[in-house]
């Protein structure tokens, strides 16, 4: 038994340890761990064709303990930049802001200044939904033509991260067979809002990328 | 003595109505809108996945999320390609590229410019095997996708134990409507 527990303690350090490094990794020094550090982003067709769903996930390897108390931080705004004219600069934006327990959605719309520093558009069209709940249902809006979705999630990332990583520090020459995915069991705070096409350039291809910004 | 009567009646309701409405408004203003002002400056961005992780030296990572898409190719296209050469050094060999075509320069090019690429015209995919950089989906194995095109060469042969990190799929089922993500664990 004793063995067993001190079994557990090892492996646990272990896990630790390889989260760490692989915290380390991902993220830059500035937002590293932070509530602005962006984890992942998606953009895919919708279950309604005529949409696109964005995915914004921020504050990653979320173990399921720390998942109640995680909230998203009032002074982080999650934009949403969508280029319509293949030149990467952005022609609209849907920012995203938590208040008070809900978050507010503005746009699309063209922002008043494109780059690094953003106001919120307020004169834009507003939507809002109720941040879900850790172990609840998820709560979903629909509104102006869109559907609204913030709260916890499993991670959906799925790779070998901690193998990676031995490769490339020069400790491991090749993958595992099967790999080991570092990123099984954590969740992280996830934004989700489904667009339709016609609000976003209707055809073609847009490219987009999604910014977190403090406020100053 | 009527008219009179009926005038006290007259004022007393138009207070009673001019009273009811103030407490309305009173009621109407009660919820304030939430302070949105304020200049928000960027920390932080994305747009491809594992771009961050893999092309960008760590001294660089902070500048990297600090320059607009735009300027990216211009200020790290040069790094990107130092660091995949570095990677896979067949890269290097003249005239060698990977399964999209692409040689090193500009492989790195593309990659250095960090947004997501997506089609409004049907299929959204990272890569499928026949559409390529039209979307992002949940599904997709992103990583080995990345991984093929760094180590797998021209066909995807090349060093088959660094081009596949055998993890093909999510710990949870992810929902075919929104909010499409699975329940947090």
């Amino acid at each position: 038994m004793k063995k067993m527990k001190i079994l557990l303690v090892t492996s646990t350090l272990a896990l630790a340890s390889i989260i760490l490094v692989a915290a380390d990794h991902i993220d830059a020094p500035a937002v590293q761990g932070g509530t602005s550090d962006i984890t992942d982003y998606y953009a895919f067709q919708g279950e309604n064709t005529d949409n696109i769903v964005f995915v914004a996930n921020v504050q990653g390897l979320l173990s399921p303990s720390a998942t109640a108390n995680a909230s998203f931080d009032e002074n982080t705004l999650v934009e949403f930049n969508i280029d319509t004219n293949a030149d990467n600069i952005e022609d609209l934006v849907i920012q995203a802001v938590a208040r008070d327990g809900e978050m507010y959605f503005f746009g699309p719309t063209t922002p008043s200044s494109t780059g690094l520093n953003s106001m919120i558009e307020t004169s834009a069209t507003q939507s809002k939904v109720a941040i879900s709940n850790y172990g609840s249902q998820p709560t979903i809006q629909s509104t102006n033509g869109m559907m609204l979705f913030a709260g916890p999630r499993d991670d959906p990332f799925f790779m070998d991260f901690a193998q990676y990583s031995e490769i490339i520090a020069g400790n491991a020459t090749a993958f595992n067979n099967p790999g080991s995915d570092t990123f099984a069991g954590s969740n992280v705070m996830s934004i989700v809002v489904e667009v339709p096409k016609s609000l976003i350039g209707g055809s073609g291809t847009i490219n987009t990328w999604v910014e977190s910004k403090t406020k100053q | 003595m009527k008219t009179f009567k009926y005038s006290i009646l007259a004022i007393f309701v138009s207070l009673v109505t001019i009273s009811c409405s103030d407490d309305d408004d009173n009621v109407y203003m009660m919820p304030t809108e939430p302070d949105f002002s304020g200049n928000y400056s960027q920390a932080d961005q994305m747009g491809r996945p594992a771009v961050n992780t893999v092309f960008v030296s760590s001294e660089s990572k902070d500048m990297f999320n600090t320059t607009i898409p735009s300027q990216q190719a211009t200020n790290f296209q040069s790094m990107f390609q130092t660091n995949l050469e570095a990677l896979s050094p067949a890269y290097t060999n003249p005239g060698d590229t990977n399964a999209l075509g692409l040689d090193s320069a500009t492989f790195t090019g593309l990659l250095a410019t960090d947004v997501l690429n997506v089609s409004l015209d049907g299929t959204t995919t990272f890569y499928d095997g026949t559409n390529v950089l039209t979307g992002r989906a949940l599904a997709d194995d992103v990583i080995t996708v990345e991984l093929l095109l760094i180590f797998g060469g021209e066909d995807f042969t090349e060093n088959p134990t660094l081009s596949n990190d055998n993890v093909d799929a999510n710990d949870k089922e992810f929902s075919t409507s929104f909010p499409y993500l699975a329940s947090p664990w």
